[in-house]
């Protein structure tokens, strides 16, 4: 069963009509036990970093997902992913889970050219750096369907993949250890995004 | 790069898509589930939906339909028709659509994209016009193009990007239907004026018009209904086409 983490942020509705799709028990559950017994977890998140990270660690689940992040895969989206950095600077400067190495910042402050357009929003090509078995049924160059403001950076290390928008390469997909996380929406990337998370349901 | 956008909208009555469906190999030609099957196979980067129904079984009905379309179809859903409240976004947003779509609504009541925008982010928030040349001005209309609202189009879209709204559709009634091109002096105009993605809507005849379309600088999406509906331009063909054009598209 993949568990994605019910912390009142969000509409899951289609993250998890892709998992069952794909032919994967999904569990939409806040509570710490159904993390536990999962074979994976998602963690989703959209809004602002600040308040999803306090709605988050007001179901006290944070314990649970860094003990079950050693254990079994867990792939953050979009802001979910972004919470899985050492902080951000979204209005203000707040911790994140320190899960991976890095932070999110405004991508505006990075973007040389002024006339692109933030949020990042619609279909960018993600290109791989590294190859990992979360590519198993994607193809380096196909489109993914990103939402987003803010950005990882300062995280090559783990970085995956990323895609190129004016001058700033924007981190697609990092991983460290068993954690993943993608700032792109795989349940909106139509069959590339499905294609993932198959491959994470079978990590 | 971001890739430009080709959006076919479908417009549903009572739980049936209207206007002008010619579509051969579909079970049910008018069935709105399998039109959003249709399309996302033949590679729509987007779809969206208007709900043209006036009666509150016509709105059940019309929510039903979408929660249908989310549980099978994994690109993102723009809804619009009838959305005059936060709680209208609501309903549509908790049935798998990612972006809601306001017009005649938002006229009656500007606050609306402000409060729904903190509510759910400015990228949920589309401002829907309908604009047509009046007097040498672009003028908004209300209610499905029928009543000249008096509101310029320009000063109106500002206004919208300023309260919060992330995405702009520019509907030309001035081109619509006429299926020569895309009324690109209007876009232009718009394009000068906000930041936000712009998403042209009205004119569109053939492969060409949107090859046209994206050369202008500031144009995000191309939709269109009829042309996609009869089948008269097949969504894979255009893009085919659009990239031996230069135009970055997803494939």
């Amino acid at each position: 069963m993949i568990a994605i983490v019910d912390y009142g942020v969000g509409n899951l509705f289609s993250l998890r009509s892709s998992l069952e799709a794909l032919g994967f028990a999904a569990e939409v559950t806040g509570e710490a036990d159904r993390l536990r017994s999962a074979d994976r977890i998602i963690l989703p998140g959209v809004g602002a970093f600040a308040d999803a990270k306090a709605k988050l660690d007001a179901t006290g689940l944070v314990p649970v997902l860094r003990e079950e992040a050693a254990r079994k895969p867990l792939l953050g989206i979009c802001l979910g992913m972004q919470l899985l950095f050492d902080r951000s600077f979204e209005y203000g400067e707040h911790p994140g889970l320190g899960l991976v190495g890095g932070e999110v910042a405004a991508l505006r402050e990075d973007l040389d050219d002024p006339t692109l357009k933030v949020p990042h929003m619609g279909w960018n090509r993600l290109e791989i750096l590294r190859d990992d078995p979360l590519f198993r049924y994607f193809q380096s160059g196909e489109h993914v369907y990103y939402v987003h403001s803010f950005y990882a950076r300062h995280c090559a290390e783990d970085t995956l993949a990323v895609s190129h928008y004016g001058n700033v390469a924007v981190t697609g997909v990092v991983r460290r250890g068993k954690v993943y996380g993608a700032q792109f929406h795989p349940e909106k990337s139509g069959d590339a995004g499905l294609r993932l998370l198959k491959a994470f349901g079978e990590l | 790069m971001l890739a430009k956008r080709i959006i076919p909208c479908l417009d549903v009555r009572d739980g049936r898509v209207v206007k002008g469906t010619n579509f051969q190999g579909l079970r049910d030609m008018a069935d709105p589930v399998e039109m959003a099957r249709f399309y996302n196979d033949s590679g729509a980067d987007e779809l969206v939906f208007y709900d043209i129904t006036a009666s509150a079984e016509g709105r059940a009905l019309f929510t039903d339909i979408l929660r249908a379309v989310a549980r099978e179809v994994f690109i993102p859903l723009t809804v619009g028709g009838g959305i005059r409240t936060t709680a209208d976004f609501d309903r549509v947003l908790k049935c798998g659509a990612d972006k809601v779509s306001v017009n005649s609504g938002a006229i009656a009541d500007p606050s609306l994209i402000g409060a729904a925008a903190k509510k759910y982010g400015d990228q949920c928030v589309v401002l829907s016009m309908d604009v047509k040349r009046v007097d040498g001005q672009f003028r908004v209309f209300a209610k499905g193009g029928r009543e000249d609202t008096g509101i310029d189009a320009l000063e109106w879209a500002v206004r919208g990007v300023g309260e919060g709204a992330g995405e702009i559709v520019l509907n030309s009634i001035d081109t619509d239907g006429v299926k020569n091109g895309f009324d690109l002096e209007m876009l232009d105009a718009l394009a000068a004026r906000v930041s936000v993605p712009i998403v042209a809507s009205g004119g569109a005849g053939n492969m060409e018009h949107f090859a046209q379309l994206f050369t202008h600088p500031g144009i995000d999406a191309g939709l269109a209904a009829s042309i996609f509906h009869t089948r008269q331009v097949d969504i894979r063909g255009l893009k085919r086409f659009l990239r031996t054009q230069g135009v970055e598209v997803r494939v």
